[in-house]
């Protein structure tokens, strides 16, 4: 196609050299941890645990990314889960019915989004001040519902919950002498079907791409005839939308509720995007990359504690370091870029 | 072909609170034509503009184009009548792709068919003759590219009337006249095309015919082979011109021999070459050059601005280190700075707190000023520069750009420089102003003060400096004086001054 009308290959755009960077770093990352650490990693059931723990990560990851290409931010997405968790746990032991649990799911997280999308866009307060309340408020509810964990006691939900696609030929044998297949949850089916509905989003539809335009330059999108208000509305609601089938994953992963479900879920999301190559000033990212920045956060983990360190604060210092060494990465190459056009 | 009327606007009034900013104007543009809007700052170009593009809703008159009455509500409405605007900020999304920013918010569908919008680019750009690729990001474009991308998009919307606000403000030479092209190439193609600049040099390449406004009135319509340069600015400014060339009566004199105030030998930065420079006491001299040519990084070194890496530098014969902003104002250098906006002024703070700003600095801001002192700081500035704003108080962002910049001249005149190093200090500043400025600056000097003058209008740098320092490319490559300012001398030695060089 290209060869005929004759074009050259151009640049990457700083969309896909950012999420190009994260996609070799995971790999070059996770290869390094099949060689030097082996065990586990030279699973193929290590990959399916990393999805199948982080599925509902992925997803409001996605949620969030959204947000932040349109040059916003939605710290409420872990509260928001652990609501969304709470409630439908209650209201399964209740005795409720399983597609009305996911309708209510739904329901709780088109609610937040909503009601942030309202308020900061055409109210035009703070998004940092509008979710972190909306956090706040997530939280509050989940605490009132229920301050002791619940368990899920609800057949229906017990045979949902066990639905796992078993891929034989991607199994081990283990020290018995029987092949494990390698197992995936059907959590992580959704995460991937919400990643792929979000690319083709923000790739190929209209309202896509004037999430770009409004996080590259507002002003301009305005010029450009872009609808701005409604644009940011939807991103929100969008994040709230994904914030509560994240929830309702998460539920399906867990099986129970309590009150601290997905604490601190919104920081590894926003380090996930970031690491994905989107970048918080708007207008820069991908879900693709989203994706591998979640599982390059995940690997890190994992690295860390098969390294024999195992104490939780482990993980936070490697998240952190991390998070640090991926936002110098992108300044650097960016301001190379930068660098470069200039002369 | 230039008879067909296309728009006109009829005894358009506009007002402000306090203001009469359009007062009956009347303007006519034909099809195929260029059309310059010319006047001083505040005259009502962008006024004008602004009721034309829907910025602004008028309060009388009527708009009629192609002979219908139409009314313009919001810029959305003029963009679907066939009137598109290019501003001198690009308004694009440089993380867009070129076919994305030409396309964006006008797809009929849901679906952005990014191949199809590529190719259809590709067709625009290389019949419009615009050196971008439809799948390059618009960051990585230059500044006049983008804006040509930003012109291919309304070209392609159908625009009948294409206005261009100062579109050439930050390009240079080449760019400039890459923009012509695609002006005339429009304009063979029937576009009306309303161009607005303060560069008068550029009107008469390009323009057919000259609109002048002056303090929100018409005064009047013009073929611009038939108007005379200098009549031209007589008109903006309505006073007559013998004022402009009798500035500088008595010929350079005294200054040779009063004693040196700042020599620099070897002086280099991190962004100018080693050069070496002297000024005298209450001397003007100038560096001159084409854009890029290293007259603004080498004053830049002199202030300190960027990272001074070598050389020595002496005042009134006294080695002294400079190599920050503020160890040059303690030894009584001011400078201001090229871009106005980024570098000088700080919008929100009120005019009497951005003129007290440099002597704060060199205080201390453990000595505040009284704020008795700084009004009547203020005051003075305002009355003795002439300072056009309702109060002390006003923010400065609200005052126009001539305006703006006296304000940032007073902030250094308070702290009673010895040296003075303006930079560009009349860009984008309407005639009269610039001449208040130069008119300063002489004065300054004849009070003592050393002066380095930059400016792109050779013009005004042979009227106000008795030494010019000429720069190419990074390197000092001439210096004239004497019989040798004149323009003809300063172009020959931009062009080519090396035999001079090497005697």
């Amino acid at each position: 196609m290209n060869q005929k009308i004759g074009v050259r290959r151009e640049p990457l755009t700083d969309t896909q050299l950012l999420m190009t960077i994260t996609i070799f770093i995971f790999f070059g990352m996770y290869l390094l941890a099949m060689l030097l650490l082996g065990g586990g990693f030279l699973r193929a059931q290590q990959v399916f645990d990393m999805l199948n723990d982080n599925a509902s990560l992925i997803i409001v990851s996605c949620g969030l990314t959204i947000v932040m290409i349109g040059g916003g931010i939605d710290i409420s997405v872990g509260a928001v889960t652990s609501l969304v968790v709470m409630s439908c746990v209650l209201y399964l032991n209740g005795g409720g019915n399983i597609f009305v649990s996911i309708l209510l799911a739904l329901g709780i997280g088109l609610a937040f989004g909503l009601v942030h999308g309202f308020l900061i866009s055409y109210l035009e307060i703070q998004p940092f001040i509008v979710t972190l309340a909306g956090m706040f408020f997530a939280r509050g509810m989940t605490t009132i519902l229920s301050v002791n964990p619940q368990k899920v006691a609800h057949e229906g939900f017990a045979k949902l919950r066990d639905v796992k696609i078993e891929i034989p030929w991607l199994g081990y044998v283990a020290n018995n002498g029987n092949v494990v297949p390698a197992r995936m949850e059907l959590g992580v089916v959704i995460a991937l079907v919400c990643l792929v509905l979000i690319f083709i989003l923000l790739k190929f539809i209209k309202l896509g791409r004037a999430f770009y335009a409004i996080g590259g330059n507002q002003q301009s999108a305005l010029m450009l005839g872009i609808n701005v208000k409604r644009t940011r509305f939807i991103s929100y609601v969008i994040s709230g939308l994904l914030s509560g089938i994240s929830g309702y994953v998460f539920m399906m992963h867990t099986g129970a509720g309590n009150a601290t479900n997905a604490a601190g879920m919104e920081m590894n999301a926003i380090a996930s995007s970031i690491i994905g190559g989107t970048l918080l000033t708007g207008g820069v990212g991908n879900v693709a990359g989203t994706f591998f920045g979640t599982m390059t956060l995940t690997t890190i983990k994992k690295i860390v504690v098969s390294s024999g360190l195992k104490e939780p604060w482990w993980q936070s210092i490697t998240t952190g370091g991390m998070l640090c060494f991926f936002i110098l990465l992108q300044s650097v190459v960016l301001g190379q870029r930068a660098k470069r056009k200039k002369s | 072909m230039q008879d067909k009327v296309l728009l006109q606007m009829r005894q358009i009034e506009k007002r402000f609170p306090g203001v009469r900013a359009l007062d009956g104007v009347d303007f006519t543009l034909r099809e195929g034509e260029i059309h310059a809007l010319m006047g001083e700052n505040g005259a009502g170009k962008s006024t004008l503009i602004k009721v034309l593009t829907g910025v602004y809703q008028m309060d009388g008159g009527e708009i009629k184009l192609d002979g219908e009455l139409i009314t313009i509500r919001s810029p959305q409405d003029a963009q679907n009548s066939g009137i598109s605007t290019v501003y001198q900020e690009i308004t694009l999304c440089p993380n867009l792709t070129v076919a994305e920013n030409i396309f964006i918010g006008r797809e009929d569908s849901t679906w952005v068919r990014h191949k199809d919008y590529e190719k259809r680019a590709d067709e625009i750009l290389g019949k419009l003759g615009i050196p971008a690729r439809s799948r390059q990001q618009l960051g990585d474009c230059s500044l006049a590219v983008q804006q040509m991308v930003a012109i291919a998009r309304a070209v392609d919307m159908k625009c009948k009337v294409l206005i261009l606000d100062e579109p050439t403000s930050s390009l240079d030479d080449k760019e400039v006249n890459m923009l012509f092209d695609l002006m005339r190439s429009l304009k063979s193609q029937g576009v009306g095309i309303i161009f607005v600049t303060h560069f008068l040099e550029q009107v008469y390449e390009v323009s057919d015919r000259i609109t002048v406004l002056r303090n929100g009135e018409l005064v009047g319509e013009y073929l611009t082979e038939e108007l005379p340069q200098v009549e031209l600015v007589a008109k903006m400014i309505g006073k007559e011109l013998d004022e402009l060339s009798s500035l500088r009566e008595e010929p350079d004199i005294v200054v040779e021999e009063k004693e040196v105030f700042y020599n620099a030998k070897g002086l280099s930065s991190s962004a100018a070459l080693p050069f070496d420079f002297s000024i005298r006491k209450g001397e003007v001299n100038g560096f001159t050059g084409l854009l890029g040519s290293g007259r603004s990084e080498s004053v830049r070194a002199i202030f300190g601005a960027d990272k001074v890496t070598g050389g020595s530098v002496s005042i009134k014969g006294k080695p002294v280190k400079i190599t920050r902003p503020v160890e040059a104002m303690k030894n009584g250098i001011g400078y201001l700075a090229e871009d106005r906006k980024r570098d000088g002024i700080i919008a929100d703070l009120s005019v009497r707190e951005n003129i007290i700003l440099a002597l704060q600095v060199m205080n201390g801001f453990f000595k505040p000023i009284s704020r008795s002192e700084s009004e009547a700081f203020a005051d003075e500035y305002i009355k003795v520069l002439n300072i056009k704003t309702a109060s002390r108080e006003t923010p400065i962002g609200s005052l126009s750009g001539g305006n703006q910049q006296k304000v940032i001249l007073a902030r250094w005149l308070l702290t009673h420089p010895d040296y003075l190093i303006l930079d560009e200090p009349t860009r984008g500043i309407d005639v009269g102003t610039k001449l208040e400025i130069q008119k300063l600056v002489l004065k300054l000097a004849e009070e003592g003060v050393s002066v380095t003058f930059i400016s792109s209008e050779v013009e005004e740098m042979l009227r106000t400096c008795s030494r010019l320092i000429v720069m190419r490319d990074r390197h000092v490559v001439g210096e004239l004086k004497g019989s040798d300012l004149n323009q003809e001398q300063v172009m020959k030695t931009i062009a080519g001054g090396e035999a001079k060089d090497e005697e």
